[in-house]
């Protein structure tokens, strides 16, 4: 399995790159780990021309604390986010996701900017950052603005990325004394998920203050649910307000019926993963 | 599409090449350098096969471009055993406790499991089965595999064996 011929380029600034994407035109297209991308190359489901390389823009592989969150460079892998005692106590949410995409030599490539702007369905952290209300910081031809996850996803490989538009970071808010899980059910280590849910809560006296959900893989794109996280504030997390925000989520759910199962079954499992992820977060949260 | 040089030191010696931009880091390795220890599974990044060390993490050689590692500094199975011939623990290991049937996944198996004990010398028996998800063996079952690499931590490590090979 060979892909296609394009031309190499190998910028090592962010303006360099994007004066590339933009004099190749469509094309043309970055290349972060290459562990979605390659293997689509191989299959010929994608021949690009061009493929500007981020690998040695040393801005994208920023990894810091600021005022609003963690800043995290695109070119961050998810080994290098798994090592990261920093991450680790801000935002365990991103070790939980990490640790459950697929081997260690795909993790230690594959990038978190990958991750979020490939707009596979399949892709971990995108419900991630939809549940925790990431931004997504893009650099394009026109210059520099901010787009919300939960408004990035548009279809399968269909994002909100104008063309020659690259994400430079993500900007992940830290929330003290919130409680998270990540529930994943795959078929075998290094599959993608069935379904899968994360959830970021907070509690006062045991009474949900703030919650928020995404899900991963059962829809066409990943998916923020809204209204059935609105369902559990205020309550205790009793059976009965859990069961009620499964359906709702549940409901939100179009899965693709494939070798993960029929899409029934799929949606049950959604509402599974939220559950487990649900009474996970409870326990955390401070 | 116009070939380009590519650099880089493959078990301590510096190599360069003539490459396309779409050709594989592994097919690079084994056709362009002629070492082909490395071998190929199934190409799609799933079975490990491939998996060589690259600028000091375990990586599957058939989803990266040669071009990528211009400049890497790259190990591969060739690069395990001295030059006089004494095997590496980890291929020691892996004779002595039946680590291998037809040695396909061999030489990403070794090193994988070279890149885990550099990283964490006193593995747990969960730490190698999760530090080998992405190589994948068709003949052994694992357990040998497991043992083997066991049986290399405990021997580099100076530790007594108390398992033999069954
Ligand atoms: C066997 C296997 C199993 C896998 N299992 C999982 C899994 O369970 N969960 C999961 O989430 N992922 C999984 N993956 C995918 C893996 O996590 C990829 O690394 C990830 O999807 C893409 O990241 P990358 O850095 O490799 O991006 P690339 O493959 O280099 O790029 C992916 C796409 O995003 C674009 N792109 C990359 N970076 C940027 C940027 N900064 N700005 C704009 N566009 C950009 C590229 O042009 C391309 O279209 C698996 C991959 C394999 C091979
Ligand atoms: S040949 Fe590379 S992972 Fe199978
Ligand atoms: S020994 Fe045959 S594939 Fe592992």
């Amino acid at each position: 399995m060979i892909p296609g011929a394009f031309e190499y380029l190998r910028p090592k600034t962010l303006s360099d790159a994007i004066a590339m994407l933009a004099t190749h035109g469509d094309e043309a297209r970055p290349l972060a780990g290459g562990h979605s991308l390659i293997p689509m190359m191989k299959q010929r489901l994608a021949s690009p021309s061009h493929l500007v390389d981020l690998a040695a823009i040393a801005d994208l592989a920023v990894l810091r604390e600021e005022p609003d969150g963690l800043v995290i460079g695109a070119m961050v892998t998810q080994r290098a986010l798994l090592g990261s005692a920093l991450v680790q106590v801000k935002a365990p949410l991103l070790i939980e996701a990490a640790q459950q995409i697929a081997d260690p030599q795909i993790r230690a490539l594959g990038t978190l900017g990958g991750n979020v702007a490939n707009g596979d369905p399949g892709n971990d952290m995108p419900a991630v950052m939809m549940c925790l209300d990431a931004t997504y910081m893009v650099q394009g031809p026109k210059g520099a603005r901010q787009i919300k996850a939960r408004e990035f996803y548009r279809g399968a490989y269909d994002t909100a990325l104008a063309a020659g538009e690259i994400v430079t970071a993500i900007q992940v808010p830290v929330v003290a004394g919130q409680g998270v899980a990540y529930e994943k059910l795959k078929r075998k280590v290094g599959d993608y998920a069935v379904a899968a849910a994360a959830v970021a809560l907070t509690l006062r006296s045991g009474e949900v203050t703030s919650c928020a959900i995404g899900l991963t893989n059962v829809a066409p794109t990943p998916l923020w649910a809204k209204d059935a996280a609105a369902l559990l504030v205020g309550t205790r997390l009793e059976a009965d307000a859990v069961k009620k925000a499964v359906a709702a989520a549940e409901a939100i759910t179009d899965p693709a019926a494939d070798g993960r199962g029929p899409a029934d079954y799929r949606r049950k499992m959604a509402g599974i993963m939220l559950a487990r992820a649900l009474a996970r977060a409870q326990q955390r949260a401070a | 599409m116009a070939k380009i040089n590519v650099t880089m030191t493959v078990n301590g010696e510096e190599v360069s090449g003539l490459a396309e931009p779409r050709t594989l880091l592994v097919h690079f390795i084994r056709e362009t350098l002629n070492l082909t220890g490395t071998h190929i599974g199934c190409e799609t990044s799933h079975c490990g096969a491939c998996t060589i060390d690259l600028d000091g993490v375990s990586v599957k050689s058939c989803t990266r471009f040669a071009v990528q590692a211009e400049g890497a500094q790259i190990r591969t199975i060739e690069g395990m055993a001295e030059a006089n011939g004494t095997l590496h623990q980890l291929q020691e290991s892996f004779r002595q406790m039946h680590g291998l049937q037809c040695g396909y996944c061999t030489p990403g198996m070794i090193l994988r499991a070279w890149r885990l004990l550099q990283e964490n010398p006193h593995p747990s028996e969960d730490d190698i089965r999760q530090g080998i998800a992405g190589n994948l063996c068709r003949c052994t079952g694992y357990q040998n595999i497991v043992k083997a690499i066991q049986h290399a931590a405990a021997t580099l490590n100076g530790e007594t064996i108390a398992e033999a090979a069954q």
